[in-house]
């Protein structure tokens, strides 16, 4: 999809070419490898011969962390998208086609990671099944919007494979109904983002005040998932230009940036008055994890607020760079508190998640860098370092 | 111009529509009702004795293998509710532990087991239908074939009923289901039916209330009847001494009501059981989503929106990857 905007002239995406076997990509080639391991042990032993759950702790990291936070970490395609294609800001339009291949792949592998964690996952079907299908249930609007998320994704990406395929009359077709994927691609992930948040409600006191924002946890996870969508493209980004020796596209960032540190005032100013209203405040002064938690993650939001208020600050590649990785820390801890930190079912019950659980969740990251890497040496997905001439 | 009002029109129905939805009273919902038949049982702390005839009777009754917390594996010995166990008595002590059912220097037994809730978070929780409350009897049962294994029911169950087998390569939930499967055979409940002082009681709910009103009655210390195995079945009662019972019946109003309903002398928080507000928390998690969601119509609303902004903004070009200057 990507020219077909019509800001979007200088910059087609090209492929970058080059090696694809390095040390990097071998280290996270065995990485995956790992994780595969324990995967297979996994399905022949159980999840309790892998993984540290038990009942007072049902959910770990891949709950927690690759669905909830890996999900969120992959909202970069949705926010470039609801910015060029809805907010028609056409600047941002080489941004989208690598924001849309990282949410791709993120999303794809949160989807897919459910399955390592469903214990009987040969039903997971049921879930889209009428009759098994129970549409009160949070886990069931989260479920079904995240996988037909997917597939939209992969519709809306499919122009970078049908040019390399060299199928143009089926790219023809398909870009005259783009729109349409792209509308579905926006309204999806404001669906499901909100409705992770949403997860939490029906835990109910089970979740520390700090957490327990009752109603307004779609709006509170919706916010953040945008916040976390601007900043993985900042740091993305980033890490492309420099891992692969390319310009700064910090011309783009800087406005967009902007953009952000608006919602990041907002967020805050929300998030602090519902503290308040529910009398939950007080709770952050105690001496305990959970208050101590709730300040570093306090922390990581209001540190880039502080740091990219000056408009100078908003033009240093690294000083975006640095407030992109605390706002992701931030939204990964907002969630991390929320399901598990804060998170207490009754006395007596603990969790930190096992080496084997740790290496799943690493291997699975790895898993996700090494495919974008391999994708876009591959396929045209970064605009092309000198604009293409006929 | 003609299409481009329309299109103006459109969307701004489209937002009325969204905000009607979202503002819309009519989607909230409260707690559920008891359903008109609803069983369930009632535990006595007063009554009990610490004997777990209850929990051994469950485990046959329910097929449940036995589970060990001793170094001599001689006997079933849990500890608490798991994979392995749906019903088990727990002890409080405190200080001296001298007198029963006094919560200084005394002791007591308590029942853990399925409260089946008059409106239960694992039902409201369950993507694929797997946990069921009978609309009749009001039992909350599990089905394995539906299950997918996602333990949403695990984290959202407020008493920390329902467990797992995280040891298993083929898994499953387990939670007692008030051996709705030996109804057929005219028995029930396993635990109730086995409890030699009738400290666990099966029957309606109604009749558990009624019940419940005449323990109230009763003069502590003084001797009185007390039914055993069912209520409203064959006449099994016998003397005993009127146990001293504090006001609060567990399960009458927490949560929304439960269909296990508790008479104690110690506060239940010391007995391990929360202190839960009257809303149910799937009234709250039904209602949000059935705000935002209920027959689709803010969903649709906001796609008809997206949708034709999409169209105006992406414009479909003749050929990709070959740039025109313009």
């Amino acid at each position: 999809m990507a020219n077909n905007h019509a800001h979007a002239r200088t910059h087609a995406p090209a492929p970058l070419g080059g090696s694809l076997l390095t040390p990097f990509t071998l280290l996270l080639g065995v990485l995956s490898a790992i994780a595969g391991f324990i995967l297979v042990y996994r399905f022949f032993y159980g999840l309790g011969a892998v993984t540290n759950l038990n009942d007072g702790y049902p959910w770990g990291i891949w709950i927690a962390y690759d669905v909830v936070v890996g999900s969120a970490f992959a909202c970069g395609g949705y926010v470039m998208a609801l910015l060029v294609y809805i907010f028609n800001k056409g600047q941002y339009h080489p941004l989208v086609r690598p924001a849309l291949l990282a949410s791709l792949f993120g999303y794809t592998l949160a989807g897919v990671s459910v399955i390592f964690d469903l214990g009987r996952w040969w039903n997971f079907w049921h879930i889209f099944w009428p009759g098994y299908a129970q549409v009160n249930s949070v886990m069931f609007e989260v479920a079904v919007c995240i996988s037909a998320y997917i597939v939209v994704m992969w519709i809306e990406f499919s122009p970078a494979f049908l040019e390399k395929l060299g199928m143009k009359d089926v790219k023809r077709k398909l870009n005259k109904l783009l729109f349409f994927f792209i509308a579905l691609g926006v309204l999806l992930p404001s669906m499901h983002q909100s409705s992770l948040g949403s997860l939490l409600v029906i835990f109910g006191q089970q979740i520390h005040p700090l957490w327990q924002s009752g109603a307004l946890l779609p709006l509170i996870y919706l916010m953040t998932a945008i916040l976390l969508g601007f900043a993985v493209v900042i740091l993305e980004a980033t890490l492309s230009s420099t891992g692969f020796g390319r310009p700064l596209e910090t011309k783009v960032l800087t406005p967009l940036s902007k953009i952000m540190l608006g919602l990041l005032a907002a967020y805050l100013a929300l998030r602090i008055l519902d503290l308040l209203w529910r009398g939950a405040l007080g709770t952050a002064f105690a001496f305990t994890l959970e208050a101590g938690m709730f300040w570093i993650e306090m922390a990581a939001f209001v540190v880039p607020l502080a740091l990219l208020a000056p408009a100078s600050a908003r033009r240093s590649a690294s000083k975006l760079f640095a407030a992109a990785v605390m706002l992701l820390a931030g939204g990964m801890l907002l969630r991390i508190n929320g399901f598990l930190v804060g998170y207490q079912t009754g006395d007596g019950w603990h969790y930190f998640p096992s080496f084997a659980e740790l290496m799943v969740t690493v291997g699975i990251i790895a898993f996700e860098i090494l495919a974008y890497i391999v994708i876009v040496r591959k396929f045209p997905v970064l605009p092309a370092a000198q604009p293409a001439t006929r | 111009m003609d299409r481009r009002y329309f299109f103006k029109a459109s969307l701004a129905g489209g937002a009325a529509l969204a905000t009607g939805a979202a503002s819309c009273p009519a989607q909230a919902r409260g707690n559920k009702d008891l359903p008109p038949e609803a069983l369930g049982l009632l535990f006595d702390s007063t009554l009990c004795v610490g004997c777990k005839a209850c929990v051994a009777a469950c485990k046959e009754a329910n097929d449940m293998p036995p589970e060990f917390s001793t170094q001599e594996q001689y006997w079933d010995t849990p500890l608490d509710l798991s994979g392995k166990t749906l019903n088990v008595i727990k002890a409080y002590r405190h200080g001296s532990v001298e007198q029963k059912d006094r919560a200084e220097n005394g002791y007591a037994f308590i029942k853990k087991s399925c409260m089946h809730c008059v409106d239960p978070s694992c039902v409201s929780a369950c993507p694929v239908s797997a946990m069921q409350k009978d609309p009749k009897t009001g039992v909350v049962t599990y089905d394995k074939e539906a299950c997918i294994g996602c333990r949403y029911c695990v984290a959202a169950c407020p008493f920390g009923v329902p467990r797992f087998t995280y040891d298993k390569a083929l898994p499953q939930i387990s939670k007692c289901q008030l051996c709705v499967h030996r109804h057929k055979d005219g028995k029930y409940a396993a635990c109730a039916e086995v409890c030699p002082t009738g400290a666990t009681l099966y029957g309606t709910v109604a009749d558990i209330q009624k019940e419940i009103a005449r323990r109230k009655t009763l003069e502590p210390g003084k001797q009185a009847m007390f039914p055993r195995g069912k209520l409203g079945g064959p006449d099994q009662s016998y003397p005993n001494v009127v146990g001293t019972y504090l006001d609060h019946t567990y399960g009458e109003k927490e949560f929304g009501g439960t269909q296990m309903l508790m008479l104690t002398g110690v506060p239940f928080e010391k007995l391990g059981y929360p202190d839960l507000p009257p809303r149910s928390d799937a009234a709250l998690s039904e209602t949000l989503q059935h705000t935002l969601y209920g027959g689709l119509i803010a969903p649709i609303a906001v796609l008809g929106a997206l949708t034709f902004i999409a169209k105006r903004n992406v414009k479909p070009e003749d050929e990709e990857g070959e740039p025109h200057g313009k």
